[in-house]
């Protein structure tokens, strides 16, 4: 392995951990078709990206920006109009993605590439992660009381709407981070999926967003082992993501053989 | 009579002078008390819809202030915008010092979350800054068991969820409690409990206790002071002044219908109420 492939595989790791952790808080925020809508809207930046040949992260990172504050506004809108505006929007930006990104970069900018890493980069990601995992941490026990009832936070004098956007802006750095491994389809299956399955084999909150880092760091690295050392051809992202969805189903048969148990009783 | 405060909401000048009010702050009182909280010419509306106008009246510390009215008075908006929570006209001031604890009426939560009891108060007492010491004191003053404490919120019984809910309001050490509907949804050995655990607080304790209710038994026995809220008419005063079968009369027969009926309504539909889910 060169440098380039370890600075990879390194950053890719630590991007799960941030993943995990907030997926955990975004699956108790219910707000995991918003999140859809936030990585694929980062296809149209890629694609100008490929096409104009600048950064592709930067151009992620300008769509990004622009969709996290636009689902926020969606967001303090209620009702239908919401779903179907968060629908159209996620639709037109994966098609302007489509169009502009030039055909031999689709691929990568729809489901990530693992290919070397430069220096720079993976000090950028480095901090990145770093400053999503102290977030989040910073913002535990506020998101915690907002989470579960946001009158009950308001009350006790937090800006609940500050919060959600600050929120936001953690869940759309994180996808930012991930964009280059997993690409704009599947930045977010890595945040989603290990807190689907957390949530299924715990109640306890500490517990809960443990497990969901665990799992996903766990995906990561069996995903990335599988298409290196077993199946050369799979591309690294999707089979993370398959690895991920295995773990789910697993938890789904762990939960019922419980509920066998304790129906037995 | 003398003692009786006045408060307005858009009433016109026939109906103050049927119920009798003086438009006074007795001597008596502001001596007695220090007045924690002034309300002036407070207007709220939502959109076109006014739901507060031109209330003014005082709560001196040490007080329990019991707000009483029909459904849709805006019992509910008067203490949200004491809390600070809602946009409003006029002026609301609390006193300095003054620490607000709120027990709203129903939590609009999530109750499928991986939390237990003490998560939730514990992420409370974090946000503000207090030691985690502060849980048991909080605990034992409402007498809330590990067991509770240690429960997931969508495990929680109707009576428990209300006991965290107090719990909750206490992290902070408030002097004030805001309390919308306690026992809304509660049976009444439980209501009873919830009540005492009240009194205890203004009484023992010395906070002052501002209570929506719609028990009028529950409002005579522990509020030193009544706020009534209706369209068109408003008083305010101590209970064995305000609660008179001739007021209640004037005030609940101004709407068509008595709000009785719909608070018996309102319990049964709240049996099935989200604490008890899973």
């Amino acid at each position: 392995m060169n440098a380039g492939s370890i600075y990879t595989l390194v950053l890719a790791l630590l991007f799960a951990v941030a993943a995990g952790l907030v997926g955990s808080f975004a699956l108790m925020k219910r707000m995991l078709l918003a999140s859809d809508v936030i990585s694929h809207l980062a296809l149209p930046g890629l694609g100008l990206a490929f096409l104009f040949k600048f950064n592709p992260i930067a151009g992620g990172a300008g769509t990004l920006f622009f969709g996290t504050l636009l689902v926020w506004r969606l967001q303090k809108r209620t009702g239908l109009a919401t779903d179907a505006a968060i629908g159209v929007v996620f639709a037109a930006a994966l098609a302007i993605g489509a169009l502009i990104t030039p055909r031999e970069d689709l691929v990568e900018a729809l489901f990530g590439n693992f290919q070397g890493l430069s220096l720079p980069g993976f000090l950028l990601g480095l901090a990145g992660v770093f400053l999503v995992i102290a977030a989040v941490f910073q913002l535990k026990d506020r998101l915690t009381l907002s989470l579960f009832s946001p009158e009950l936070g308001a009350a006790t004098g937090l800006n609940v709407d500050r919060l959600d956007l600050a929120f936001l802006f953690i869940f759309s750095l994180t996808v930012l981070i991930g964009l280059r491994f997993m690409g704009a389809l599947l930045a977010s299956a890595l945040i989603i999926l290990p807190a689907a399955t957390a949530r299924r084999l715990t109640d306890r909150l500490a517990q809960f967003i443990l497990v969901s880092m665990a799992l996903s760091v766990a995906s990561v690295a069996f995903g990335f082992l599988i298409s290196r050392m077993v199946a050369r051809t799979f591309t690294v992202g999707p089979t993370i993501v398959i690895v991920s969805a295995f773990l789910f189903g697993c938890s789904l048969v762990a939960k019922n053989r419980e509920k066998a148990d304790v129906a037995a009783r | 009579m003398t003692r009786l405060k006045r408060a307005n909401v858009g009433i016109n000048a026939v109906e103050v002078r049927q119920l009798a009010l003086v438009p006074a702050l007795s001597a008596k009182r502001s001596v007695m008390a220090t007045t924690l909280l002034t309300v002036k010419h407070l207007g709220i509306s939502f959109g076109h819809r006014a739901v507060i106008q031109d209330l003014s009246f005082e709560i001196g510390s040490g007080d329990c202030l019991a707000i009483i009215g029909p459904n849709g008075a805006g019992k509910t908006v008067l203490l949200k915008s004491l809390m600070g929570m809602l946009s409003h006209s006029g002026e609301i001031r609390w006193s300095e010092g003054a620490r607000l604890g709120y027990v709203p009426q129903k939590v609009a939560a999530d109750w499928h979350l991986p939390l237990r009891a003490r998560d939730l108060l514990v992420a409370k007492l974090r946000t503000l800054k207090l030691p985690e010491e502060e849980l048991r004191s909080v605990c034992s003053q409402v007498g809330l068991s590990a067991e509770v404490l240690n429960g997931t919120m969508g495990s929680l019984s109707g009576g428990q969820f209300q006991k965290v809910l107090i719990a909750f309001a206490l992290v902070g050490r408030p002097n004030v409690l805001l309390f919308d509907e306690p026992t809304a949804s509660l049976d009444e050995l439980t209501e009873d409990r919830v009540y005492e655990l009240l009194h205890f607080l203004q009484k023992e304790q010395g906070i002052t206790v501002v209570l929506v209710s719609h028990d009028l038994s529950v409002v005579y026995h522990y509020a030193t002071q009544v706020l009534c809220l209706s369209k068109g008419m408003t008083c305010m005063g101590p209970p064995h002044e305000i609660l008179t079968p001739d007021r209640l009369e004037e005030l609940y027969a101004a709407p068509p219908k008595y709000y009785r009926h719909a608070d018996v309504h309102d319990r049964h539909a709240e049996f099935d109420s989200p604490g008890r889910e899973e």
